[in-house]
């Protein structure tokens, strides 16, 4: 058993709020070169030179990347041999955020869903919380902006659709978000599970280093046929048009049941925000 | 070429815009975005409404707070659909010009073309950069809001796209 304080867990998530609102993940603004170069259409093209270009400021200014500095999404993997001393692990998260959100000046963005009353210090974060062996604690940040939160799709397929059917309906997805995720977006895939875990499992394959394929070689190549597809849809950064619609394509897969073939569509705008760290 | 664009937007500049034209835009604009909205649909209906919306422009924005020294925080637009409900009603009261991101309904651009108005795009992801171009920001209503607040701002070479313009043509169907 090893003991960690609490406090550890709120000073861990302030500096995750610092890192992730103010920067893009790495290798995002590469990626955007890569996009920018290779555009025919000019209208894409600003809108590209523009990302990038507010992607240094953002940095050098110490101002946020977007005004949507998301909702907290937080991911914990915790050891199964750590103790929390000091108070509520749950709490602890919270007032990291609520901490983060106001020291560095970014937004509130969380309210009631029926009062529609702020709730003042963007304050509950969504924790997803699981047990490892070991005894550290891995936290990741996901501030997730909601323009592209409200283009998430889930998709009861039956068996019958098979991986045709899985394809068609991720694209569909991209297809019916078009302008509105603020392209060009990362997507990411859950196939299997339960209905909830397939979103999760979406969710997750957000986190993953960008540049980086699935380990499955069957999930890369769907990955990278899907990316090619996406593309092919000609909505382009902001829905101006142009070549690149989606930056990459992420898989995660999870057994499920007989009867079933549930696929989540998570989709990740421009802006696009990780932050993690450990906690000993 | 990219045109430069005084506000309010004078009818002379709102007919020569055309679809996919790069604009900056300087002059002073009113915010809002969904929770003001409803209010000023509201606000309209009732008679209570505040402020004039008569040939105004209305910027989709939820900003960051401003840090001390600065007028506002990151800026960036939000996704217009959300507004798609509340427009009609403000266009046909007067308003001449909206920015945000993203497609909009038929009935918006329906209205677009009786009121011979104009949807810009700004660039979504870019908040850093349009705060540096906001020179001024006042609350002037609903303060309870929070980011949600109708701010009035002025602002100096704001880079835009003419995503609807005052024909209907659209951007987004290219």
């Amino acid at each position: 058993m090893r003991d960690i304080s609490v406090q550890k867990i709120t000073d861990a998530l302030v500096q995750l709020v610092h890192s992730a609102c103010l920067s893009l993940a790495p290798g995002v603004v590469d990626k955007l070169r890569q996009a920018e170069l290779k555009e025919e259409n000019d209208t894409a093209r600003f809108a590209l030179k523009t990302l990038i270009d507010n992607a240094q400021l953002a940095s050098s200014n110490a101002v946020p990347v977007c005004q949507d500095t998301g909702m907290a999404v937080v991911f914990a993997e915790i050891g199964q041999d750590v103790r929390f001393v000091g108070g509520s692990f749950t709490d602890a998260v919270n007032e990291g955020v609520r901490r983060g959100y106001k020291e560095f000046y970014l937004r509130n963005s969380v309210l009631d869903p029926i009062t529609r009353k702020n709730t003042g210090d963007n304050t509950p974060a969504i924790i997803h919380t699981s047990l490892v062996l070991g005894d550290k604690v891995k936290l990741t940040l996901l501030p997730k902006g909601f323009g592209s939160e409200n283009m998430s799709k889930l998709y009861m397929l039956t068996p019958a659709a098979g991986v045709a059917g899985v394809m068609d309906k991720v694209v569909e997805a991209v297809f019916s978000a078009g302008s509105n995720p603020c392209p060009p977006i990362v997507v990411g895939v859950g196939i299997g599970g339960t209905a909830d875990y397939a979103m999760l499992l979406a969710k997750k394959a957000l986190l993953r280093d960008v540049g980086v394929a699935s380990s499955d070689p069957q999930l890369a190549e769907m990955e990278q046929i899907l990316l090619t597809r996406i593309n092919d849809l000609g909505i382009g950064a902001q829905g101006f048009g142009g070549k690149t619609t989606a930056l990459e394509v992420r898989i995660e897969k999870h057994p499920t049941h007989i009867a079933a073939l549930p696929v989540g569509v998570a989709i990740q705008c421009n802006a696009h925000r990780v932050a993690r760290t450990e906690v000993l | 070429m990219t045109k430069r664009v005084q506000l309010p937007i004078s009818q002379e500049d709102m007919l020569s815009l055309k679809a996919g034209d790069p604009v900056l835009l300087s002059g002073k604009m009113l915010t809002g975005r969904d929770a003001a909205h409803k209010r000023i649909v509201e606000g309209l209906k009732d008679g209570s409404l505040s402020f004039d919306i008569s040939g105004a422009t209305i910027y989709y924005v939820g900003p960051c707070p401003a840090k001390p020294g600065d007028p506002i925080g990151s800026c960036g637009p939000t996704t217009s659909y959300r507004m798609d409900p509340y427009v009609p009603t403000l266009m046909d009261n007067g308003l001449k010009a909206m920015i945000g991101k993203g497609g909009r309904s038929k009935d918006v651009i329906d209205a677009i073309i009786r009121n011979k108005a104009v949807y810009f795009a700004a660039i979504g992801g870019a908040g850093a950069i349009y705060s540096q171009l906001v020179k001024e920001a006042r609350v002037i209503a609903y303060d309870d809001l929070g980011t949600e607040a109708v701010r009035e701002i002025e602002v100096k070479d704001f880079p835009v796209i003419v995503a609807i313009d005052h024909k209907g043509n659209c951007v987004y169907d290219r």
